[in-house]
């Protein structure tokens, strides 16, 4: 009598599964569809794609950003120099696409380091609750406390600046946030029916919470990370802008903004390529984000 | 309320506790003796082992920091190693610069993204709700430190209408204070009126649909009453807004004083880890992190105020 | 003259998949004092019929056809502001959620009190009272000591009774409740459909009760609109619609109803209407519920069945009508 029980909810919890996944896969199809008619979130796509292509293929084809030039010192845009070069001649295009690739990779590497730590620790306190609940969000509470710039400061001073330690930083900087939204989500789906069915089926806690919770939020998570990846890439900019990532002759856009600050009054042009180019990036990803989180719908967020 | 309050109260406790332990092995990680630093130009080992004693720096961790914080909570955070000027006195010069400085732009930052939200949300579709979404994408995307370097550029080498840097007290000069605080409080508020209003915008847009709003509407109120009920609802999803937006404010600010050279927490920071000043380091910090837990226990207490769910019960949120 | 009339009512939501016909062509009338059910399956149209007659359909998406008329007042092209000045005074509202139909943020006195203040000019202290005694009239135990509660203290039944005191505050002529018992226990429902009938007989309310059941209907309701698939199929006065149902449809709704069935053929099982209802988006000309008919034949797909009369007062919209086999 008990055992048929079992077996019935065991059933009911592979049927759910099942449909489950189905609708994931003409979902995602229908996501697309949806994304695609919303003009700001294809402007937004594109713009990322370029900002991809000039991360990845730019530095090929702009040259050396270091290179030094002894006779265009400052010189505004020209055939040779299209957007101009800086006060040791360097060629502000090359630097751009440099800047890109670091841009590229403080905003990638921090959001993945921070999806690595954060998702399991919030699964943790959201599936377990209780005292691992109560001793993980004190513990985020302190982190959540320690602006990310005076952590970063620290670790500058702690480790040298640098940009592995640009991206530490804004890792942990991101992962509280990350906490509290898979939390968040794993709370709720942790009353849904399927996964109660899980749980009384006698299915081992990290099994439930890698096969029926996590696949859940994967809109979550992706609205997420479109929205941590320009974080990553305005906190590298802002940190290198202090001195306490790339250092120079290295390019990055922070960088470039910190010596282009010497010369505001000769050569303000300098100041203006570098912040348009983290403003159109960072756009790029919010308007994706935001058409993202239109046609996804996360819960939380 | 009073239970909310006071378990708030006690997480907020226990976070600090911890964070001042972060701090402390934090500033103890830091490269270089501070006794080799204190004994200053040329240190014997006889001169470094008698600060050493002298600061109870020979002690084990657990105790070097009971001893600070005993001392630390009869108001002593040690003396600066530059002047040997009281810390808390030092910090006490530069607390309300930042102060202002946060203080006025939170004030910016809420104000113009509450309402900017709330004209969206009521005016959704028309150009001003186009207008103040872009407004919002702007602020979200746009680096605000670079905002300070045109600004500088624009308003103060071209057209020299405000002064590019420099602070003067605002008990000194009142119109000078504001005038040099005009572009950093802006270039600050601007980055959270974009979060406030893009949350005031979606949460008001979501709290219009609710079954309570169409109650509203069903018993012949106006459509300024209906977003009045609405809005009382959507404000609680605000306040936490701004309560998770203020440590990326406090960072900021470290951002704005540098730019505009303003004597600041952010400032004694950065420059207190060149000079390795570990005292001042410690305690700015430390009252930065104090700082941030006492307003979001402000902000929940906000919330708790305008959620009667929690006024009354304590609630278990 | 009728206290309400409705003619050729059609409501049309605009969505992503295309227009949605919620309700096409009802026409129906009520009297004062006349309790009349809007009955069908969820999706039937009978929640859009009854919100498009105060217009508290969702704002942009949804138009309204034909005619409202309410006292002499044609409702469908009065400017907002008029209409603002008949909800809750003229028409008012019971709707079928308590738990998320009243502010969480404010007190009950004030919700109740907000829609006397907004059609009356009484003061502070008046409104209080009016207050006081709408809550004791919808049964509120401890009436005075609860105008300071908020919504999350009471429990379902209690938050629905706010939600009639609300309704009633301004003695409106037509009261509509959206399925009001529903979401409650079964003890509360019976005591919500006594307040109605009590406020029918002691304040002359008509009232259009939206529900999908059969139950409640046989209880309050002086006629009944049976609702498929946007249409009204059959009209009739209550005991006549449970003598003699004639539109298979309500045929099939009576037997599954677990007394009747059981009544029947002395078996405890509830029958269910086979098939799915035809999707909103489309509107042949055919009969819908020929699908889902045992009684259907070439005609039925043909052409849509009119409304006719049977009996005195009894409308079909059925080739076969008559209470015979079922569907």
């Amino acid at each position: 009598m008990n055992e048929t029980a079992v077996d019935e909810t065991g059933l009911a919890a592979g049927q759910a599964a099942g449909a489950e996944a189905a609708a994931l896969g003409t979902g995602w199809r229908r996501s697309l569809h949806r994304l695609l008619g919303r003009r700001m979130a294809v402007i937004g796509a594109v713009m990322v794609v370029v900002f991809l292509g000039v991360a990845l293929i730019g530095p090929y084809v702009a040259g050396s950003s270091t290179r030094l030039g002894l006779t265009d010192i400052l010189a505004g845009p020209s055939g040779a120099h299209w957007l101009g070069t800086d006060d040791l001649g360097r060629d502000v295009v090359a630097r751009i696409c440099n800047g890109a690739r670091v841009s590229l990779l403080a905003g990638v590497v921090s959001s993945a380091l921070a999806m690595a730590v954060g998702v399991p620790v919030g699964l943790a306190a959201g599936y377990f609750r209780g005292w691992t609940d109560s001793v993980l969000m004190r513990i985020n509470d302190v982190v959540l406390s320690f602006p990310y710039l005076i952590f970063a400061v620290g670790m500058a001073a702690i480790l040298g600046p640098s940009l592995h330690n640009v991206i530490i930083a804004l890792a942990v900087a991101e992962v509280p946030s990350v906490i509290r939204v898979v939390r968040g989500e794993t709370l709720v789906l942790r009353q849904q029916d399927f996964v109660q069915a899980a749980v009384a089926d006698g299915t081992r806690d990290l099994a439930i919470m890698w096969r029926s919770i996590l696949p859940n939020m994967t809109n979550t998570l992706i609205v997420k990370a479109t929205v941590a990846v320009p974080a990553g890439i305005l906190g590298e900019a802002a940190l290198s802008f202090l001195g306490l990532g790339v250092q120079p002759p290295q390019a990055s856009w922070g960088v470039m903004l910190t010596s282009a600050q010497q010369f505001l009054a000769q050569d303000p042009l300098l100041a203006v390529f570098p912040g348009v180019a983290i403003a159109l990036t960072t756009l790029g990803f919010n308007l994706l984000g935001d058409g993202l989180r239109d046609v996804l719908d996360p819960r939380e967020l | 309320m009073i239970e909310f309050i006071l378990r708030r109260t006690g997480a907020a406790v226990i976070t600090l506790f911890l964070a001042s332990i972060a701090v402390f092995l934090g500033v103890r990680a830091l490269p270089g003796d501070p006794a080799t630093v204190l004994a200053g130009e040329s240190p014997t080992p006889q001169v470094v082992a008698a600060i050493r004693k002298q600061f109870g720096l020979d002690q084990p961790l657990p105790v070097q920091y009971l001893h600070y914080m005993g001392q630390a909570l009869q108001g002593n955070l040690g003396s600066s190693t530059q002047d040997k000027a009281p810390v808390t006195q030092v910090l006490g010069e530069r607390l309300p610069v930042t102060l202002e400085l946060t203080f006025l732009a939170i004030l910016v930052g809420v104000l113009v993204g509450v309402l900017a939200g709330i004209v969206s949300a009521v005016r959704r579709g028309t150009a001003l709700d186009y207008a103040a979404n872009g407004f919002g994408l702007f602020g979200l995307s746009v680096p605000h430190f670079w905002l300070g370097l045109l600004g500088i550029v624009v308003f103060s080498v071209h057209w020299h209408i405000l002064p590019a840097s420099g602070f003067v007290g605002l008990a000194d000069d009142p119109v000078g204070n504001l005038e040099r605080m005009v572009m950093p409080v802006l270039v600050l508020g601007l980055g959270l009126a974009a979060v406030v209003m893009r949350q005031t915008r979606s949460s008001l847009l979501s709290q219009l649909g609710a079954d309570y709003v169409r109650t509203a509407r069903s018993k012949g109120l106006s459509r300024g009453q209906q977003i009045r009920h609405a809005l009382r609802n959507s404000l609680t999803t605000v306040t936490t807004v701004v309560g998770l937006q203020l440590a990326g404010l406090i960072s900021g600010a470290v951002i704005t004083e540098q730019i505009f050279v303003i004597p600041g927490f952010g400032k004694l920071i950065v420059d207190g880890v060149s000079s390795r000043n570990y005292p001042v380091i410690q305690g700015a910090v430390l009252v930065t992190v104090a700082g941030y837990v006492v307003i979001n226990l402000l902000v929940d207490v906000a919330y708790a105020y305008l959620d009667p769910r929690l006024r009354m019960a304590g609630g278990s949120q | 003259m009728p206290l309400l009339e409705v003619t050729d009512l059609r409501v049309q939501y605009r969505t992503e998949d295309g227009p949605v016909h919620a309700a096409k062509d009802v026409s129906f009338s009520l009297e004062r004092g006349e309790i009349l059910a809007l009955v069908g399956e969820s999706g039937c149209g009978k929640t859009a019929t009854a919100m498009a007659v105060p217009r508290l359909l969702d704002g942009g998406n949804a138009t309204i056809g034909g005619k409202v008329v309410l006292d002499g007042t044609e409702l469908t092209r009065l400017p907002e502001k008029r209409m603002q000045d008949i909800r809750g005074k003229d028409i008012s509202v019971v709707f079928q959620e308590p738990m998320t139909s009243l502010n969480p943020a404010y007190t009950i006195g004030k919700q109740i009190g907000e829609v006397i203040r907004r059609h009356t000019d009484m003061n502070r202290g008046q409104v209080r009272e009016r207050v006081v005694e709408l809550l004791e009239l919808v049964g509120m135990p401890d009436a005075r000591r609860r105008l300071g509660a908020y919504p999350h203290e009471l429990s379902g039944g209690m938050r629905q009774r706010v939600m009639i005191a609300t309704a009633v505050a301004c003695d409106p002529k037509v009261l509509i409740a959206d399925e009001p018992t529903t979401a409650l226990d079964v003890t509360i429902q019976a005591a919500v459909l006594d307040i109605i009938r009590r406020l029918r007989e002691e304040l002359g309310t008509a009232v259009i009760l939206i529900t999908h059941d059969l139950g409640v209907v046989a209880e309050v309701a002086d006629h009944v609109v049976v609702m498929y698939s946007g249409r009204h199929v059959e009209h009739a006065p209550t005991a006549a619609l449970f003598d003699k149902p004639q539109h298979p449809y309500t045929l099939g709704l009576m037997d599954a109803l677990p007394a009747r069935a059981a009544r029947r053929g002395g078996r405890r099982r509830l029958t269910e209407i086979p098939g799915m209802v035809p999707p909103p988006t489309t509107d042949p000309d055919a009969c819908q519920f020929a699908p889902r008919c045992a009684r259907a034949d070439a005609g039925c797909t043909a052409k849509r069945p009119a409304l006719s009369r049977v009996d005195d007062g009894h409308l079909v919209a059925c080739y076969h009508p008559g209470p015979g086999g079922t569907a």
